[in-house]
């Protein structure tokens, strides 16, 4: 391959965003928790779980101001890196991104407000209904981003005539066939992510030999959130596979390798793809992708045959598919195993082995965020505006692009070591069991 | 009046307001390093940090919501600029990216790195004078359209007078609004000490902000002569802003009302702000891009200016709230919450 201007714009999006989508689902998903947290301590006005709000929040910021450079980034990138696609498809989706910095405003105020407001409300509930409008705030972003991802998808809301632009109705295309699940997959998957990623560390001290209270209610909690959230973000997937089936079959067809259109699908899991596009080692359900498709074992799925060659997206994108599938099944039933350990009294829900299989959970969501952006993106291979404009005409055209990847790339690098020995530091300097007995005298 | 000028109005707004903001934390940043070079950052420093602290985040949105909402008003804008600004563009932001990142790093992490504080105040006055160099660039003469080709001509900004100008002014710019503002909060504190090291800083960065002005007019003459002369049109708003950049001064100088002498400091810099803006339009990107060449379709148009009064209605009362608490609340101001 070549690395002209395109494939190094493509790059270069790529690495910013899938940096950017790390700290953009920990924003999003961990107010949540924290707002949980502190809810429940005031409730049963219990130190240890207004400490666990305390102390996540203060991880939190650190990571939400990465998040909020590399989105600034992602953002002038946009018009830095794909100018004519921004010429065009601005002129029909800029309504939400224009929005989502609203959001944005929103969540900035009210984050600054909680984060030095701690003990100066009379009433403690006060300074919990400050989480209210960081969660809106936050949530709210993701979904008007992912309205505008939606709308790359399955373009409308215009009509296009000679390269101009006409008709335009930028509430239909914001409201575009692919919203809707994507919008409840990535809300659900930013939460799940968050819950296995506190659980993690709650886990890890156990593991650790930590004995406290505090790491077994903060253990609990989030895998009672972890359990709700990977089954929501299983039965989202589920609707996404649905809404691929109907309005992007392509995507699911290079997704399954599924390559002649036929009735009683069956679907691959897993094997591998030799040089002539024979499946090796798969595991095959009969009829279950049609099933999966439309809820019927008997409905015709499409097959990627049907497509012009240079219309398919690459095949590769199975195995992200695969991991993404594979890890969400994962999530669900590590959560589900605590669950049940816990309420058998015969059982021990701080078995070593189902603490390591916890603390694995949390890289292992960051892996199916990534994978399951890689597998929606590159699965719109070759457009960029599916049916309208494709990757190659949105780009730009200016030199230099690589020496920016590099630049960027380096910038990624030191955020993401700093970052992580800032947090680090942070909480080894302060082990929660002093602070506990300074901040709440027990 | 008609959309596009409401448009572009808001959006100059916004810069406006970013330019304020962001000077005050820019210029903080390098104060700070300042102090700790010279060991009076224990009388300064935590001052600063108490009133950055909460609205860091606010700052950098400023910026964001004027770059997506000019992109969505004016895509043209970004075909233009996109194509030509990619490096500039990329360092601005790399370094806003540090100075962002670890400002929190410091102020939440690990503290008293002087790496960070380094990199965190000098990032403070390259930030400033890179994003300044996109206003030189709007005037023509640095981007040229040939054929299919955006070309940006990068040694004639660096060999040209009048960008060294600007860059001056945003710098001096920047120390001055921060230090003004500081002053105040110094003195809201009733924090004697800081409040008489800022308002030298504050005295000492005032003289130069007016020759940079004139520095800028005068280089502007050589390079736009066309802007230059619909500039002296306006030459009543200019004068409106010295008024208030003597009025101001004054009254640091004589140490009365630092409230009222910040507020000073921000009309100045609104009538010059949007004197310049006044005189440079219709042109965004002169002589290519004008803001009704580049104006986004009726449709558009109207939906981001009905999202954003609703927008508005919702920040405003935040916004509200959020300076009653660490701005207007003594207590807070004061150290003892
Ligand atoms: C799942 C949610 C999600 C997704 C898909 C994205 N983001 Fe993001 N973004 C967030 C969720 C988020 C967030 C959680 O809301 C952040 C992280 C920290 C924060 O305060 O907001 C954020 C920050 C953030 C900022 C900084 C805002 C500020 O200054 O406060 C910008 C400009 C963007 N994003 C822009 C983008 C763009 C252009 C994206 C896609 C191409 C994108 N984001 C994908
Ligand atoms: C359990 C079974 C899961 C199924 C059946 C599933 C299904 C899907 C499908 C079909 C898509 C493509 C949607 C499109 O292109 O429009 C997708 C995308 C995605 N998946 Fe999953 N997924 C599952 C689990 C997970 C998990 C556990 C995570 C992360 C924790 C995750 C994160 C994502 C993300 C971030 C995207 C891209 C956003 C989107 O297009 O919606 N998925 N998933
Ligand atoms: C206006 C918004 C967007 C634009 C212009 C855009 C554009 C692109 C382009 C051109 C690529 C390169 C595709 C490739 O190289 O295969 C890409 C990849 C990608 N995008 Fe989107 N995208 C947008 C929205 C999003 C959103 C909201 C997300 C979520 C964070 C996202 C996540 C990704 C990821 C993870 C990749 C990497 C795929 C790969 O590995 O190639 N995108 N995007």
């Amino acid at each position: 391959m070549e690395l002209d201007s395109v494939v190094l714009a493509r790059m270069l999006t790529t690495l910013t965003l899938a940096f950017h989508i790390i700290f953009a689902t920990i924003g999003v998903g961990v107010p949540i928790l924290i707002s949980i947290a502190e809810y429940i301590g005031i409730k049963r006005n219990d130190p240890h779980y207004l400490l666990l709000a305390r102390r996540w929040t203060r991880g939190f910021v650190v990571t939400v101001a990465v998040g909020v450079v590399t989105g600034t980034c992602i953002g002038l990138q946009l018009s830095l890196l794909w100018p004519s696609f921004m010429k065009i498809a601005g002129q029909v989706i800029s309504l939400p991104l224009f929005m989502e910095t609203f959001a944005f405003f929103f969540e900035a105020i009210f984050l600054g407000i909680y984060l030095y407001t701690w003990d100066r409300f009379k009433k403690p509930i006060y300074h919990w209904l400050l989480s209210i409008p960081i969660i809106i705030g936050s949530s709210a972003s993701a979904f008007f981003i992912t309205t505008v991802n939606a709308f790359m998808n399955t373009p409308q809301g215009f009509t296009l005539e000679n390269g101009a632009i006409a008709a335009i109705d930028p509430i239909t295309a914001m409201f575009n066939p692919a919203t809707p699940s994507k919008v409840f997959h990535v809300l659900t998957s930013s939460y799940v992510s968050s819950a296995f990623i506190l659980a993690m560390i709650a886990a890890f001290h156990i593991l650790r030999g930590k004995t406290d209270e505090y790491y077994k209610k903060a253990l609990k909690l989030t895998m009672v959130a972890g359990f709700i959230f990977a089954l929501s973000t299983a039965i989202a997937g589920d609707l996404s596979a649905k809404f691929l089936a109907k309005y992007q079959p392509e995507k699911l067809a290079a997704g399954e390798w599924h390559f002649e259109t036929e009735k009683g699908a069956d679907l691959l899991l897993y094997g591998i793809l030799d040089e002539n596009h024979e499946v090796k080692y798969a595991l095959r359900l009969p009829n279950m992708l049609s099933f999966l498709s439309f809820n019927d074992f008997n409905a015709e799925v499409i097959g990627l045959n049907d497509f012009p060659e240079d219309e398919r997206p690459p095949l590769w994108i199975h195995y992200m598919f695969d991991i993404m599938v594979t890890i969400g099944v994962y999530l669900v039933v590590v959560s589900f195993l605590y669950l049940l350990f816990e309420r058998m009294k015969r059982f021990n829900p701080y078995h070593k082995w189902l603490l390591w299989a916890i603390v694995a959970g949390g890289p292992l969501s960051l892996v199916a965020i990534e994978t399951g952006w890689i597998f929606a993106e590159v699965g719109r291979q070759p457009w960029i505006l599916r049916g309208y404009m494709k990757v190659a005409e949105g780009a730009t055209t200016a030199d230099h692009v690589g020496e920016m990847f590099l630049l960027f790339l380096a910038l990624y690098i030191v955020l993401a070591i700093i970052c992580t020995t800032v947090l680090i530091k942070m909480f080894k300097n302060k082990p929660a069991e002093t602070e506990l007995e300074y901040r709440f005298n027990k | 009046m008609d959309i596009q000028l409401v448009g572009m109005t808001v959006l100059w707004l916004f810069l406006y307001g970013y330019l304020i903001v962001a000077s005050i934390d820019f210029g903080a940043g390098f104060f700070a390093y300042y102090c700790k070079m010279k060991k009076q950052d224990h009388l300064v420093n935590h001052l600063i940090s108490r009133y950055l602290s909460p609205v860091w985040e606010v700052t950098n949105v400023f910026l964001v919501f004027f770059f997506v909402g000019l992109v969505g008003f004016f895509p043209d804008t970004a075909y233009y600029y996109g194509t030509a600004l990619l490096i500039p563009g990329s360092i601005a932001l790399v370094l806003l990216s540090i100075r962002g990142s670890f400002y929190a790093f410091a102020n939440y992490g690990s503290k008293e790195n002087k790496v960070y504080l380094f990199l965190y105040g000098v990032s403070g006055l390259f930030i400033p004078a890179s994003f300044s160099t996109v206003l030189t660039i709007s005037e023509g003469g640095f981007i040229e359209k040939r054929g299919e080709e955006i070309i940006f001509f990068a040694d004639r900004l660096f060999k040209s007078p009048y960008s060294w100008s600007v860059v001056f002014l945003a710098i001096v710019s920047v120390l001055f609004i921060s230090a003004a503002f500081l002053t105040y909060y110094a003195d809201r504190a009733n924090d004697e000490q800081a409040r008489e090291i800022l308002r030298k800083y504050a005295l000492f960065w005032s003289p130069p902000t007016i020759i940079a002005s004139l520095l800028v007019f005068a280089g502007l003459r050589e390079h736009n002569i066309a802007h230059f002369e619909k500039m002296l049109m306006y030459w009543w708003v200019f004068g409106f802003s010295f008024i208030c950049f003597l009025v101001a001064s004054s009254l640091i100088y004589q140490r009365k009302r630092y409230g009222t002498a910040f507020v000073f400091v921000m009309l100045q810099f609104f009538f010059a702000f949007f004197g310049y803006g006044a005189s440079h339009l219709p042109y965004i990107l002169d002589p290519y891009v004008t803001i009704y060449s580049a104006y986004t379709n009726e449709t558009m148009g109207i939906a981001l200016v009905i999202v954003f009064i609703a927008g508005l209605l919702l920040l405003i009362p935040s916004l509200v709230l959020l300076m009653r608490l660490f701005l207007f609340d003594a207590d807070y101001v004061k150290g003892k919450k």
